[in-house]
Formats: structure tokens, C-alpha cells, sequence
């Protein structure tokens, strides 16, 4: 399963970022497949990318002048979040594998959550809905609408984008500022935490994760748990590497699809599932 | 009857559903050109000069 997701996760990042031309002179792909979004956190000036950000997409609709609900990126949440919930998060987002790779680097001691982990999982909301909504409706940067988090906290933008294009187009080179040296800042701040806490940007900060999260429950795809084989060993619990219960894995907006539960299960209790979730009250976890 | 029954079995296709509906929307009313005229442009804000 491991092998598997990582060779999915290398493949899709690579599949969206193709547009190697664009590397090489500094430049961005501007053709027809950029009306349509990836479905994970993906910087669409990266020189690679071929397809927009859905936040990106979400922030470029809401700065538009007056206010306008932004059904095309509605659409696209609505399409993979129906059809995958969370596991874009954990198989198609680049941003994602960049954080898996960091944590696989054997430096510190492990961590799965940060401290404080209960309150600080409610960050993504707040990203969300300050800096994605009521930042790109609300804060101006002159006449203009700002995307304020693109701006001010993206750091897929900052490592797919900004240092890509700057390292081959010396004419953007010239232009950097204070802006670039705090999103470089807060890049290299998650970098080195994602060695040591698993996925923290994913956990605490992603917006993308808040939304596909509200899907989790209800998705296509999901992890189903067969109560009645289940030991209780808890060796999903162990392995997973948010720390779910077994109640939770099937449920929860944490759960980015993994699938480290389902291998770990000796009694084959676990397994993933294309039959949609039914929506229905779910046992209250202990573990939060 | 049928029709609520599904809808509570297998909610996931009225999400998919919505998404198609809001996808049409934000085509009928040009929200797919602002996205493309956003990601064909160097954004400034994202790589943090602007």
C-alpha cells in the first residue's frame, strides 16, 4: 500500500506538472486545460502545472468586483470531494508528497500531532474562511481584491511557483521583496516541522483539507470497518499516522485515505470501498 | 419514496450531481474564463512579489 500510494502520488504530481518547457525558460503552460482544476494543492504558476489551484480558482472568483457566488470552483469541491473526500489529500496532492518525503528523512523523533493538537486542527477552518473568503472578498491592495492566502500563507505556491520561476527568470528576480522572504520564511518553517510532526501543513493550515474533509463522511470512496471481525487490537489506531481511533477512520474530516489502517489490520477488518457513505449518526470517539 | 431513500443511501451522488450543476453555472455565466485569464498570468501574489 505504501509503495503503491507513493508511486501514485509521484505519478499525479508529475502528470500535473508536465509542462517541463515551462522549468527550463521561466515561464508558465497557458494553454486550454487551465480552465479546469487539479484536485489537490497545486500553484498554477508553477511552471509545470497544466491545470489551476481550486483555491487559487475559488480566491481569482471571489476578487472579482461585487460579489459573485463562485459556482465553477463550488463544482470542482462538489466533483472530487463527492467522489474522493480526503483522499486526494492523501494520494493527489503535491504538496502532500513533499511532506510525506520530509518525514521519512530519519532525523528527531517522530511526531504525529503537534501539541495542543485539538485546538490547532480547527486552523484549517479558520484559514479558510479568513484569509480564502473573507480575505479575497475584503482586503483590498489598492482597487484590486488581494488572494490573501495565495499572498500570505501558501506555501505550495512559494516552493512550486515562486522558486522555480525565480531561479531561471532573473527579470522576477529582480522584483523580490519583503513579501517573498515571509512566504519563504513560512515555507521553510513547515518544511522542517513536516520532518518531525506528520503533514503539518495538511493537518492545521490546508483549506483544501477543510473542504474535501466536510466530504469525508459521505464520499464514494471509503475505508469501511466490518465491526463484528474486529479484535480491538488497535493496530490501526498504531499505525495510523493522525492517530485515529477505528471509529473515527471511517468518518472523520481528519482521515486523508491512506490506507496504512487497512494494511495494518491483522483481521482484515478494514478494507477501502466504492459504495459511498450513508449519511447516519457515528459512535462519539474517545480520542478526539 | 424511492427518490428519499437514495438520496440518504448514497448522498455522494447528490454531491456529484451538484458539482455537475455548479460546473454548468460557472460555465453559463463565464466563471471558467476569469480562472483560465488568473492561471495563464504569472501570479504575482502566489510567488510573493505582488
Amino acid at each position: 500500500m505504501n509503495k503503491l500510494r507513493l508511486r501514485v502520488q509521484i505519478l499525479f504530481t508529475i502528470l500535473t506538472n508536465g509542462y517541463a518547457y515551462g522549468f527550463l525558460k521561466g515561464k508558465i503552460y497557458q494553454g486550454p486545460l487551465k480552465y479546469t482544476c487539479v484536485p489537490g494543492l497545486n500553484c498554477y504558476s508553477c511552471p509545470g502545472a497544466v491545470a489551476s489551484c481550486p483555491i487559487g480558482a475559488l480566491q481569482a472568483l471571489l476578487n472579482q468586483q461585487g460579489f459573485h457566488i463562485p459556482f465553477s470552483a463550488l463544482g470542482f469541491f462538489f466533483l472530487f470531494g463527492s467522489l474522493l473526500g480526503r483522499f486526494v489529500c492523501g494520494w493527489l496532492c503535491p504538496f502532500g508528497l513533499v511532506q510525506d518525503l520530509l518525514h521519512k528523512i530519519p532525523l528527531f523523533r517522530k511526531r504525529k500531532r503537534l501539541p495542543l493538537h485539538h485546538i490547532l486542527k480547527y486552523g484549517k477552518y479558520l484559514v479558510l474562511f479568513l484569509l480564502v473568503c473573507v480575505g479575497s472578498l475584503f482586503l483590498f491592495d489598492g482597487f484590486a481584491k488581494v488572494p490573501a492566502f495565495c499572498k500570505y500563507l501558501c506555501p505550495s505556491g512559494t516552493l512550486l511557483g515562486a522558486l522555480p520561476l525565480l531561479s531561471a527568470n532573473p527579470l522576477l528576480r529582480s522584483q523580490i521583496g519583503g513579501l517573498f522572504f515571509w512566504k519563504l520564511g513560512i515555507l521553510l518553517l513547515i518544511l522542517f516541522l513536516s520532518v518531525k510532526v506528520y503533514r503539518p501543513f495538511c493537518q492545521y493550515l490546508c483549506p483544501l483539507g477543510a473542504i474535501y474533509g466536510w466530504f469525508n463522511r459521505f464520499s464514494l470512496l471509503q475505508i469501511h470497518w466490518e465491526k463484528g471481525l474486529c479484535t480491538s487490537c488497535n493496530a490501526c489506531e498504531r499505525a495510523c499516522p493522525l492517530s485515529l481511533s477505528v471509529q473515527e477512520i471511517s468518518c472523520s474530516s481528519e482521515c486523508i485515505r491512506c490506507g496504512q489502517c487497512v494494511k495494518a489490520c491483522p483481521a482484515n477488518c478494514l478494507h477501502f470501498t466504492a459504495k459511498g457513505g450513508a449519511l447516519q449518526k457515528t459512535e462519539p470517539s474517545k480520542t478526539g | 419514496m424511492g427518490f428519499c431513500r437514495n438520496s440518504k443511501k448514497s448522498p455522494w451522488l447528490w454531491g456529484l450531481l451538484m458539482g455537475i450543476l455548479f460546473l454548468g453555472i460557472g460555465a453559463f455565466s463565464g466563471q471558467f474564463d476569469v480562472i483560465w485569464r488568473k492561471a495563464v498570468m504569472i501570479c504575482m501574489e502566489c510567488i510573493g512579489i505582488g
